[in-house]
């Protein structure tokens, strides 16, 4: 198998698919999953808690729990990454794959202060690295994250929250990996300091050249900082794109009623999506979105759509859309509109 | 839907304060010197009028949902006062209810909290949980509390009833465990509701379900809501009027209406402009507060926002700690300044750390500390700081940066709303000149 010589794919996906073991059988938390990253790119990844994303996050890294594993390809600069040894995948980690938490509290050592935070993390990583260099590659690191060299000896519960977000950003950039992996990073903080750290993220590109691939539940930060984004449904992604024209013109249908729910300052009507994201030990045959979706057919509750590529250059997996774009024909019996079960409240999310 | 409220008052708060001692070592707590307060509700003046949606809005720390406990008598005021019913001769007071008077209040104001899974007890079924209240206040029992579960469990939409009855909240999914929180509120057929972040746990496809929900329930049932958050966006959806907080104090209360289309609060501007909409067109705001919400133990002299304010004027409160903080952003901005050298002309900051309005630089040699503020002030002059210097002179051999007396406005009138800024109202000490 050939690696592709694009220079500029970072890290390349597919038909990814990573599963847990349950005592009620195998959990497909991240079902065939295809997409590309490039150089310097931000992909958003968003869906309602439950859908794989922290675990299509955490699979890309090799950070799963035991009783995990990943099939399929996924290529970091051309790489094979499911092939690694345990010992290469973590001489990867730090150097070139970086990850950044929720709760940065949590993750720095409240024994430790920040500047030995940096000389563990370099010294693990880059052997041999002179006192001086860790000093010059730490201070820079806080300065690009706006954190003044004057609390470089202070100890992590001497710093506010977004602080502690900064230091955990500075952390893994001082590594300068390729490819950093940032989970929820602003859902703990307040508006303004999330607007900080958003716009640190944004700009992370422009400093270190990082593709960073954002995982929130919050629509306005993808349509503010990232160039595409991809929607996660039930383990699969059901819609990737430019960011601006998937919010503009959504595809799928969850996409649509992702954005519809959403309330923001310019909301006049509360809308909302009936039922819940499925079980996925057991999920729903034909699109698993089909018994929530109020475009459903009778195609969807039987056979899975494919991820087809919309005319505004978003993909897409949905029967109704392809069908609207004339990418494929159903027949009247295929695009009867399905007959929905009442969904109660007691399916709700 | 905003609907038109009612003027007779449900509640006051008058002056209320609620601060809170921290603990320091024994020594200073025997002799009574360095014991630092919280103020973490800080003279808040506020009516809740019936039938109404009142918003409190603020980032952590800003005393939103220490205000709203105080309603319930669950935090103790400190100052001022918080009348129940004022109209009806002040009976109610809050603030001096005890035992048996402080119960009978919690069944007219109930309270819904933020995070579901916490707010019910694990090992009660939701038929025990829901109709506990009823049990703790003696109001029901046997088939009659049965009953009112039931009803209350239809009213909140948790139906088929006898889906949900014998279940445990572990069983329920978040929006349904909010749901029987808010069944749990409404049981005893209270007044006033508190929320206090209902939603903000829930995922994105079932907040605006929840919120649907508080709104039919209250224009059936004729509740009347303090709506506690920090979401801007659904306050602008759900309420009549919306106060804004910060480090205990409200800065701007008025219509919804009102403070969305003309956000005059400096804080308030820069809260409407951090949210992220979901707006491809939108790009990421850079012309935000710097910082962080201040420690409240120890607020900024002046106004409490002027730190971070983008338009701060000469007369808002500047400080030591502002001066080393504009040292600090300075070792921060430019990669090519010298910050080892400039460190030791400078010497050791920690002096600037107590909040006074002259700030004495701890290096000896005057003309080079001088030289030092001397290129910070000429890296971005357009600093509002500069503006509310006074002096700058020699003392003691050391150099003293003396700033203008500072005020800390107080909520003042302005164009249908209230606000607490020195640029806005009759008196203004500063006024704007678009005000």
């Amino acid at each position: 198998m050939s690696a592709p010589v694009d220079p500029d794919v970072v890290l390349q996906a597919e038909d990814l698919r990573v599963w847990y073991g349950t005592e009620r059988g195998p959990v497909r938390a991240v079902d065939e999953v295809d997409f590309t990253l490039r150089r310097g790119e931000i992909l958003g990844l968003v869906g309602e808690s439950g859908c794989g994303k922290s675990t299509l996050g955490r699979g890309l890294l090799g950070l799963l729990p035991e009783g995990a594993a990943r099939d399929g390809v996924l290529r970091f600069q051309g790489r094979d990454m499911l092939g690694l040894s345990r010992r290469e995948q973590n001489r990867l980690r730090g150097n070139e794959l970086g990850m950044i938490f929720q709760e940065p509290l949590t993750r720095l050592n409240p024994l430790m202060r920040i500047s030995e935070h940096f000389s563990e993390t370099l010294r693990v990583h880059e052997k041999g690295i002179s006192k001086d260099e860790v000093e010059r590659r730490s201070l820079e690191a806080l300065r690009v994250m706006g954190i003044p060299p004057t609390r470089f000896r202070a100890y992590p519960h001497e710093f506010s929250g977004g602080m502690r977000q900064r230091l955990m950003i500075a952390l893994t950039l001082v590594l300068r990996p390729s490819f950093v992996v940032a989970d929820e990073p602003t859902t703990a903080l307040d508006v303004l300091v999330e607007a900080q750290i958003i716009r640190i993220l944004h700009d992370l590109r422009d400093t270190f050249d990082t593709s960073l691939l954002l995982i929130t539940h919050n629509l306005g930060i993808v349509a503010e900082a990232c160039d595409r984004v991809a929607v996660m449904y039930a383990g699969k992604i059901v819609e990737i794109g430019e960011a601006a024209e998937v919010f503009r013109h959504p595809q799928h249908p969850y996409t649509r009623e992702l954005l519809r729910s959403t309330i923001s300052l310019s909301t006049t009507g509360l809308n909302f999506i009936e039922g819940a994201p499925p079980d996925l030990t057991t999920p729903p045959p034909g699109c698993r979105f089909h018994p929530r979706c109020p475009d459903a057919m009778a195609v969807c509750a039987t056979r899975e759509p494919s991820a087809l590529d919309m005319p505004g250059g978003s993909r897409a997996a949905c029967w109704a859309a392809a069908a609207r774009h004339d990418l494929l024909t159903l027949d009247a019996e295929e695009s009867a509109p399905l007959e929905r079960e009442e969904l109660s409240v007691a399916d709700e999310a | 839907m905003p609907t038109k409220p009612e003027t007779a008052l449900v509640a006051e708060a008058r002056d209320l304060s609620v601060h809170y001692q921290l603990q320091g070592g024994a020594l200073s707590r025997l002799l009574g010197v360095g014991a630092r307060r919280v103020k973490a509700v800080d003279g808040v003046t506020v009516e809740l009028r019936r039938g109404e949606v009142l918003g409190v809005v603020g980032e952590s720390g800003s005393g939103k949902t220490t205000l709203g406990r105080a309603l319930l008598g669950l935090a103790p005021a400190t100052g001022g006062s918080l009348t129940y019913h004022p109209s009806r001769g002040g009976t109610q007071e809050i603030t001096s209810l005890k035992g048996a008077d402080l119960r009978r209040l919690r069944t007219d104001v109930q309270m819904v909290f933020q995070d579901p899974s916490a707010a019910l007890n694990p090992s009660m079924t939701i038929e025990e949980g829901i109709g506990h209240p009823l049990v703790i206040h003696k109001i029901a029992s046997g088939d009659e509390l049965h009953r009112r579960v039931v009803a209350a469990l239809e009213r909140v939409g948790l139906s088929p009833v006898e889906r949900f009855l014998s279940k445990y909240p572990s069983d329920l999914s978040g929006g349904q465990k909010q749901r029987a929180v808010i069944a749990r509120a409404i049981i005893l057929e209270p007044e006033v509701l508190v929320a206090d972040e209902p939603v903000s746990m829930l995922d994105m496809s079932v907040r605006a379900k929840i919120l649907q929900l508080m709104l039919d329930l209250k224009n059936d049932l004729g509740l009347t809501y303090l709506y506690i958050t920090h979401d801007l966006a659904s306050a602008k959806y759900f309420c009549d009027r919306v106060a804004i907080m910060y480090l205990g104090r409200i800065v701007e209360i008025g219509p919804t209406e009102e403070i969305f289309a003309h956000p005059r609060h400096p804080y308030t501007q820069a809260l409407l402009k951090a949210i992220p909409e979901p707006d491809p067109d939108r790009m990421v705001p850079r012309d935000l507060p710097r910082g962080e919400i201040p420690d409240a133990a120890r607020p900024p002299l002046g106004c409490s926002f002027h730190p971070r304010c983008p338009v701060a004027t000469p007369v808002c409160g500047w400080e030591s700690r502002d001066l080393r903080a504009l040292l600090e952003q300075h070792w921060v901005r430019d990669a090519d300044v010298d910050y080892e050298a400039e460190r030791s002309v400078v010497g050791d900051l920690d002096d600037l750390d107590r909040p006074q309005r002259t700030a004495r630089l701890a290096g000896r040699d005057v003309a080079a500390v001088r030289d030092v503020l001397d290129r910070v002030r000429a890296e971005d002059p357009d600093e509002p700081l500069w503006g509310g210097v006074r002096r700058v002179g020699e003392h003691g051999g050391r150099l003293e940066v003396e700033f203008v007396e500072g005020v800390d406005p107080p909520l003042r009138a302005a164009g249908g709303v209230q606000v607490a800024c020195v640029r806005y109202g009759e008196d203004a000490e500063w006024p704007d000149e678009g005000s």
